[in-house]
């Protein structure tokens, strides 16, 4: 009798102290509150050979933001943080689209390979520049990308003259917009930098070097990691993951803005990487907490939508949720509200320790 | 025109960071003046080459040198309130989206609900101020990042912007348009209203950052934030006030604005929080804070709006530029930073 009553509270607990608990439990109440309002939110139905259905097109249109979050996640894990993805995007867009417009056959693989290239390659420099400002120069991150994130849009306008280069071009509509065996080809290939990223940063030690980096990047160089070479090596990833997003986004629209591709995306990446739970002080990261989190900020746009709020508010639903998954994540915030309440109720069995242990665990985890 | 401003920072840059052992270029290095110095002869040399490049097409009447002053009054009140904040080691990212907001919500008022305009500037200051409040609150209370809150800043006014109306309320207002057009003679030229508040408000920072006690604290705060503490400064109220301060800069700037174009728009300046951190960086305020003057933020706004006008007067360069030039520039000024603060260090 007594001891499913204890076992059964434990592994609750242990439930809801697992760090994606609280990530996956909004998507799913999210996607929940779109139930009463389109029934057959969850059906996914065959048409023309693809696959079509809210879930789908929730995956499909958050890919680019998986994408630059996940990047963003190993730049936070540092602690550092990288404001000029959006920019990135825009540039890599603008050189690609740009590269392909001037070829006499825009449906030539070699041209449309070649343009992604050069785009990516674009990209990888942006973030070695950021690399080098932040960690051989020293400056703080927010300011070093801030540096890309004004004059990085100024050249993909320069890129593109100011005006919104269209493509059309079969082999390149496929990043972006196209389909393979009956889902949407972007899903692929955010499937393969999520399962690249984990298995470099979980199968291999570079995981725990960016986490060690990110705790104490001193006590970490002091003890034979070159925390300078990981600090760059993430900026460059991070741009890299951006410039694929670029690429998708440009590829989506067959089309590449200069002043609008990616406005707005490194603010997003960074929502997506606290609500998955990386601490924005560094020194710990979640890989899939990131991808969750993308999901629940675009599980949101496409509940605002379909629940038939007015899509203006958008903006200020997202800046409920920083602020309260910022308060929640804050120990001493919790300290102030859950502590003391928790101290006052388990006060008699176990003086205090509950109260002080929690918010701890948090940090240090 | 933005090329040979290219070139000029840079050479301004190398000549400054250049590690020589002369200890005069040593002292000069460690002068914490040296920044706003720069600032100025860059200020300097652009409007001297700009003098001798355009002189023909009147680039050289001082109403020209007024307009600057007159086109930038709400950057330069934007900047004001960004330094007190850059100054105290904090950051204020929902600088523009307030603009935007103000904007928004006196045409609103205004326009829609019939308010005379005497009731609703107060009101504006005072969402504006209170919206400042409410996140230095947050970020001292909590200790959240300031980064993080005023970012949820910037999407709550942004979106509150939306919420008001999607469509832009143009102003048509006599009292509004009358002062719009108001202009104080100055013998060689005019200054607009809006210009003439921001240089009032820009005295008045002068005043409280050099000549107060709060100023005192916000640059103790910004050198160590725990030093601070154990001389007994009041950390709390010093930061929150920070942040209101940025708040009511950010609403008078949405005001001037709003004059200066007569109308709200949710999507009125957009990005202006940028604007207003590399104007305040360029004026050689130490982005660790505890260190700059806010009169360098002054040069750094004239700078950008010099950059602006000689876009403008070239004619055949297009206003990305202006985007780059600010880029590059916010670079150089980072580096000399970078190598004032190692030498300090060393």
């Amino acid at each position: 009798m007594s001891t499913p009553a204890v076992t059964t509270p434990s592994r609750w607990r242990a439930l809801t102290r697992h760090h994606l608990f609280w990530p996956v439990a909004v998507l799913i109440a999210l996607l929940l509150v779109n139930v009463p309002f389109t029934p057959d939110f969850f059906a996914i139905r065959m048409a023309d050979g693809h696959l079509y259905g809210s879930l789908v097109s929730i995956v499909l249109f958050g890919s680019p933001l998986i994408l630059v979050a996940v990047g963003m996640t190993l730049v936070i894990a540092t602690g550092g943080i990288d404001l000029s993805v959006g920019a990135v995007v825009a540039i890599t867009g603008a050189l690609t689209c740009s590269y392909i417009s001037d070829q006499a056959d825009q449906n030539a693989l070699a041209g449309v390979f070649l343009a992604m290239g050069i785009g990516l390659v674009a990209a990888v420099v942006c973030g070695l520049w950021n690399g080098f400002l932040v960690a051989r120069m020293g400056i703080q991150p927010i300011i070093a990308t801030l540096i890309i994130m004004v004059a990085g849009r100024g050249v993909a306008q320069l890129i593109t003259d100011g005006q919104i280069i269209t493509i059309n071009s079969e082999p390149y509509k496929l990043i972006g917009g196209g389909y393979w065996l009956t889902l949407p080809f972007s899903i692929f290939v955010v499937a393969a930098v999520v399962a690249v990223t984990v298995a470099l940063t979980r199968r291999t030690a570079l995981g725990l070097l960016v986490e060690s980096v990110g705790g104490n990047a001193e006590a970490s160089r002091l003890v034979g990691i070159r925390s300078r070479r990981i600090k760059i090596m993430v900026y460059m990833f991070c741009a890299l993951c951006a410039g694929i997003a670029g690429l998708m986004i440009s590829s989506n629209t067959s089309a590449a803005d200069g002043n609008n591709a990616g406005l707005w995306i490194e603010l997003d990446a960074i929502l997506a990487v606290v609500i998955g739970g990386t601490s924005l002080l560094g020194g710990r990261f979640s890989i899939g907490g990131t991808v969750i989190g993308a999901l629940v900020i675009q599980t949101l746009t496409t509940t605002i939508y379909t629940i038939g709020v007015p899509t203006q508010t958008n903006l200020v639903f997202k800046a409920a949720v920083v602020i309260v998954v910022c308060l929640l994540q804050s120990p001493k915030f919790r300290a102030k509200v859950f502590g003391a309440k928790g101290a006052r109720t388990t006060a008699p069995a176990e003086p205090a320790t509950p109260a002080d242990a929690a918010p701890k665990m948090e940090v240090s985890r | 025109m933005s090329a040979t401003t290219k070139t000029r920072t840079a050479a301004e840059g190398r000549t400054a960071s250049k590690p020589a052992p002369a200890s005069a270029a040593a002292r000069l290095l460690g002068d914490r003046r040296l920044p706003v110095l720069v600032t100025a002869g860059l200020f300097l040399a652009m409007y001297i080459g700009g003098l001798s490049r355009y002189q023909n097409y009147g680039f050289g009447e001082p109403q020209v040198f007024l307009n600057l002053f007159i086109d930038n009054s709400y950057l330069l009140v934007a900047a004001v309130g960004a330094t007190f904040v850059i100054m105290s080691g904090g950051i204020d990212l929902s600088v523009g989206s307030l603009i935007g907001f103000t904007t928004m919500f006196t045409a609103w008022l205004v326009e829609r609900q019939g308010l005379p305009l005497l009731l609703v500037i107060p009101l504006a200051l005072g969402v504006g101020a209170f919206g400042g409040f409410l996140m230095g609150y947050v970020i001292h209370n909590f200790e959240i990042q300031p980064f993080i809150v005023t970012l949820a800043g910037l999407f709550l006014f942004r979106g509150l912007c939306l919420v008001i109306s999607k469509e832009s309320i143009s102003i048509s207002d006599s009292t509004v348009s009358s002062m719009a057009q108001t202009r104080v003679s100055l013998g060689l030229g005019e200054l607009s209203i809006g210009a003439i508040v921001a240089l009032v408000v820009l005295a008045a920072a002068f005043y409280i950052l050099h000549y107060t006690r709060f100023g005192r604290r916000v640059y103790a705060i910004g050198g160590n934030e725990q030093s601070a503490l154990l001389m007994g400064l009041p950390l709390g109220g010093t930061k929150i006030a920070v942040y209101t301060v940025s708040g009511f800069c950010s609403a008078l700037a949405g005001l001037l604005f709003m004059l200066y174009i007569q109308s709200g728009d949710p999507l009125h300046a957009v990005g202006m929080e940028l604007d207003a951190i590399a104007a305040v960086v360029i004026g050689g305020t130490l982005l660790t804070g505890g260190s700059g003057y806010v009169l360098g933020t002054l040069f750094g706004v004239l700078v950008l709006g010099l950059i602006k006008s000689i876009i403008q007067f070239e004619g055949t360069l297009s206003s990305w530029w202006t985007k780059i030039a600010t880029g590059v520039l916010l670079c150089a000024f980072i580096l000399i930073q970078r190598a004032m603060t190692t030498r300090k260090q060393t």
